[in-house]
């Protein structure tokens, strides 16, 4: 034991750096030939002390709902409000029927970004209905439109306070972080158990995922403006109110528009995971499909989320783009009014739902199609599938969970000392024996091979695209929309394509959240590389470096910062996703929450399966995280 | 000089320190280490330390250092845009120190105004509004304060770019927008922090022959932050040298030249061209017994550049006269010998 606590500091024998590592990887091979299979701690579903608890307490919370004061007084009045909320957008969207929600919409994208994006929206909104799910479609237009508002009016203020004060600013930060690493799946039961199901839960869990963006962006936002103008502004005397109206908000405007647009799309990605908590909306297909594996049934749901994503984007990077000074000409507000007029004067005389008879019905033709691709793409796809099974899941699957305990624990204290320093490393082992606490600790071991291997293809993926990309201008104009695209869609679509091509597997999750990460990752190692200063480049290219010696010696490793964080951030997107592969044959973790879902006697161990997943979502940004915020001599700069 | 009720600003004593134990280090003995030594001991910086100064009614007041000097903090401190650590501050009667937020607020709406180095300019707002912003905040409706920021802008040599946006004006433009809005608010006093040194030199150069005129023109109290000496003894009536926080001297352009006070002033003025700042008085001498006072008549604050013509044109010493009165004599020798470099040091008459 102490010989693999002592990795963590170098080694001051004049040993080469990596001994110390080759070290402690040989001890702790050894350590597991000779322990292995001790002190294992297999899953059992019944007997955890804290799953019963938690039943239990659900239990006890639904037969008193309505008498407890938190509830009656608080809670409840929250769900009702939210719910009230709901209901108004419900009503008014309904009143509308689509006539007025098209001319609206059209109207809307007009003024936002001209005839254009008008006819993108027009497109869009008949696209539900021709995709026959008008009636979804509009419950989840109208829950975006409640958790974005909320989002809004509780992150717009917030994130003004923290880029006003550098105090505010440094208590949000830790939170927000936990927030954003902690995988979607996670809200959920405890917010169920809070504020009951239906669309205020599904409401409130989308504006829990959705606020961090809106209070991170609007205080750097308006921390971003230029600190001259704030400062000749006081010196002509005005209040901090003037200031705060007439030059930090007009001036931080297209940022927070910015804001808003990934506060939306943050929503649309969250209010279709929402429906395993009864939230309406087009979340009741895709997660149907999922559950029946088929295809047909998501495929329709899945592109109008993505239309809807891709329209509202649209329409929000409009307003962010829009040149500042540009006031919209008379033409376009004519246009804007004319859609909107024609669209309310036609709610009348038109159907408020979508004829049905107008719809396009795909399900079978999908399915089919999914069929045959099974069959004659089946070598193929099972070949991969196998391999990556054999190879590398099934070994780790058995390596970590039949390790004991206490070895997995030191190696991960290890490994995130050694990356990180010792703080986080301590963070880590804390959510690790945690985890362990909770009775979830093989079905966490299986979900964290998951995720290595999802991460290591990520990363292979993701750091080949990224220098390809950095290297070649051509080739990255060609990619940058693809991952503009990749990135607008909600991460529920990605199970769509893996579910077709690998059926319900493990795998299936380690495709879908492959895909699901590598846009971030190409893109933060292409813009790392990229930041290299073009001096530095150009002193090394004078200096006669080959485009390899300039890569490996000059370009990666200045962008040393940007892959660390790629690397992290790939590990946090791939856990949440895995997760979600619960409902397609990932089994573990994921698995146990949905379960905790369905079957109210699993309640419990749904719910903490929920909490386990955040500790290890924790534990691996503890360990990757480090890297990249440890502090250099350089960064100590004094103020 | 003078009783403080007559200068426009007064400073005494103003000290200000950077760091989280500003007022125990003021209180202490450390507050004279030098700066090296007590960012080591403390983690605090003393940006100004120690400052004095009056400047008097429509004067143009000139702050000299290198960058890190402490004289932008020194100009923020003259409104607690920067609240400083100790010392009084005076303009005019009030004593801003001591003033409330809301008196705080009135001096810098009414009495000083400021001119940024990066301008400030609000890019949303176009330039007219920019110019009216100060006038906004104070609450003047809109007819009228446009009606004034015009009137500015023509002063300023903007007309016709009232409805353009700050962007799409060149930098010199740009800083012009800066001083109409400093102006539009008609303060008695106004601050420049290193207005030009964003600008090119050719640029710089208009800018400085426009504040001259402006200052001709509107006879304001100008105080102007700088780092760049040329532009200070072009400007300046008085020009204090900063360094490490501290003023190292005082004084006008030719005592600067004349007789730096210490070998870092001497260092900085070295490369001036003596004979185009110091004047007749630092050359005259009492005329020679038998020496012919026939010659041509110059007053002595004459620059002795000037005053070459002058002497070519007669072989006899120019007699220099202060106020009617002769002050000396200056012949073609003394002329030449200052001119090579090797002149005597002479103190100015007190």
């Amino acid at each position: 034991m102490s010989s693999a606590t002592a990795v963590g500091t170098p080694s001051s024998l004049g040993l080469p750096r990596w001994a110390a590592t080759a070290g402690a990887a040989v001890v702790f091979a050894a350590a597991y030939l000779v322990f292995r299979d001790t002190a294992t701690l297999p899953h059992s579903r019944e007997a955890a002390a804290p799953f019963l608890a938690v039943t239990e307490l659900r239990e006890w919370i639904d037969d008193n709902r309505n008498d407890n004061p938190l509830f009656l007084y608080f809670l409840n009045y929250i769900r009702l409000f939210v719910g009230g909320l709901f209901d108004a957008f419900h009503t008014v969207l309904y009143a509308l029927g689509w006539p007025g929600i098209t001319g609206v919409m059209g109207a809307l994208g007009w003024l936002a970004g001209g005839r254009w994006i008008a006819a993108l929206a027009v497109g869009g909104v008949s696209a539900f209905g021709l995709l026959g799910l008008w009636e979804s479609s509009v419950d989840t237009l109208a829950l975006v439109a409640v958790a974005v508002l909320l989002s809004l009016a509780v992150g717009i203020p917030l994130g003004v306070w923290a880029g006003l004060s550098g105090r505010v600013r440094r208590a949000l930060t830790p939170v927000l972080d936990v927030m954003q690493i902690m995988p979607t799946f996670a809200y959920l039961a405890p917010l169920a158990l809070f504020f009951h199901i239906g669309a205020p839960a599904g409401a409130i869990a989308t504006m829990i995922y959705a606020i961090p963006p809106a209070i991170r962006i609007t205080a750097l936002a308006v921390s971003g403006v230029s600190p001259t103008a704030v400062e000749a502004s006081a010196s002509l005397g005005a209040t901090g109110r003037q200031t705060l109206f007439k030059v930090y908000l007009p001036l931080a405007r297209s940022t927070m528009a910015l804001a808003v647009n990934q506060t939306i799309m943050m929503a649309l990605s969250m209010v279709v995971i929402a429906n395993l908590i009864s939230a309406p909306g087009l979340g009741g297909d895709i997660i149907r499909g999922l559950s029946r594996a088929q295809v047909g049934i998501m495929l329709p749901a899945g592109v109008a989320v993505v239309i809807m994503a891709v329209m509202l984007d649209r329409m929000t990077m409009a307003l962010a783009r829009r040149d500042a000074h540009a006031t919209t000409s008379r033409l376009d507000l004519a246009g804007a009014g004319l859609l909107a007029v024609a669209g309310l004067a036609l709610i009348p005389v038109l159907p408020r739902v979508w004829p049905e008879n107008l719809a396009v019905n795909v399900v079978a033709q999908v399915n089919d199609a999914v069929r045959w691709a099974e069959t004659n793409w089946y070598p193929v796809t099972t070949f991969i599938k196998d391999a990556t099974t054999r190879v590398l899941l099934n070994p780790l699957e058995s390596l970590l969970t039949s390790a004991p305990w206490w070895l997995v624990a030191l190696a991960v204290l290890a490994a995130a000392w050694r990356v990180s320093g010792l703080r986080p490393a301590l963070t880590a082992l804390a959510c690790l024996l945690a985890i362990a606490l909770l009775g979830l600790w093989e079905h966490s071991m299986m979900t964290m091979s998951t995720v290595a291997v999802a991460v290591l293809a990520t990363l292979a993926i993701g750091l080949l695209l990224g220098v390809a990309a950095a290297r070649s201008p051509r080739f990255s104009a060609v990619q940058r929309p693809v991952l503009d695209a990749a990135q607008t869609m909600p991460a529920f679509v990605y199970l769509l394509p893996a579910l077709a091509l690998f059926g319900t597997t493990r795998f299936t999750a380690i495709f879908a959240s492959v895909i699901f990460a590598v846009p971030p990752v190409v893109r933060l190692v292409e813009d790392g590389i990229r930041a290299v200063p073009a001096t530095v480049v150009e002193a090394a290219a004078s200096a006669g470096s080959t485009p390899r010696q300039l890569l490996w010696k000059v370009q990666l490793p200045m962008a040393r910062r940007a892959i660390l964080l790629a690397a992290n951030q790939g590990i946090v997107m791939t856990l949440a996703m895995v997760v979600i592969g619960g409902l397609v044959g990932a089994g573990a973790l994921g698995y146990d929450v949905v379960l905790g879902f369905s079957q109210r006697t699993d309640f419990g161990m749904g719910f903490v399966a929920g909490i386990a997943t955040v500790l290890l979502g924790v534990m691996l940004d503890r360990i990757t995280q480090g890297a990249d915020r440890r502090s250099s001599p350089r960064k100590r700069k004094f103020t | 000089m003078g009783d403080s009720h007559s200068a426009a600003i007064t400073v005494e004593g103003l000290w200000k320190i950077f760091g989280p134990k500003a007022q125990k280090v003021l209180d202490s003995e450390d507050r004279h280490l030098d700066p090296a030594a007590l960012r080591e001991k403390t983690g605090c910086t003393a940006a100004v330390r120690d400052v004095g100064f009056e400047v008097r009614p429509g004067e143009v007041f000139v702050v000299m250092g290198l960058s890190g000097s402490g004289k932008s903090t020194l100009v923020r401190c003259l409104t607690r845009l920067i609240e400083p650590s100790a010392g009084e501050i005076r303009i005019g009667d009030e004593d801003i120190g001591r003033a409330s937020p809301t008196r705080l607020r009135e001096i810098r709406r009414h009495q000083v105004s400021m001119v940024f180095q990066h301008f400030g300019l609000l890019p949303h707002r176009k330039v007219i509004d920019n110019v009216a912003y100060g006038l906004e905040i104070q609450g003047t409706p809109r007819a009228a304060r446009h009606e004034r920021a015009a009137e500015i802008l023509t002063l300023v040599g903007l007309d016709g770019h009232a409805d353009a946006y700050p962007e799409q004006l060149s930098g010199g433009m740009q800083q012009r927008v800066g001083l109409a809005r400093a102006l539009a608010v008609d303060p008695q006093v106004m601050l420049f922090d290193e207005p030009f040194s964003a600008l090119d030199p050719l640029i710089r150069r208009d800018m400085q022959a426009e504040v001259i005129r402006l200052h001709r023109e509107v006879g304001k109290t100008m105080v102007f932050i700088t780092h760049d000496l040329s532009e200070a003894l072009k400007l300046g009536e008085r020009i204090a040298i900063m360094r490490a926080g501290s003023i190292v001297q005082l004084g006008t352009a030719e005592e600067l030249v004349g007789a730096p006070a210490d070998d870092y002033v001497a260092d900085f003025v070295r490369d001036v061209p003596r004979s185009h700042v110091l004047t007749l008085r630092w050359l005259c001498r009492p005329p020679e017994p038998g020496e012919s006072l026939d010659g041509p008549e110059l007053p002595v604050s004459t620059v002795i550049k000037d005053a070459i013509t002058a002497s070519s044109a007669s072989a006899r010493p120019i007699r220099v006269v202060d106020g009617g009165e002769l002050a000396g004599v200056v012949d073609r020798v003394d002329l030449l010998s200052f001119l090579s470099g090797q002149e005597r040091p002479v103190r100015a008459g007190a």
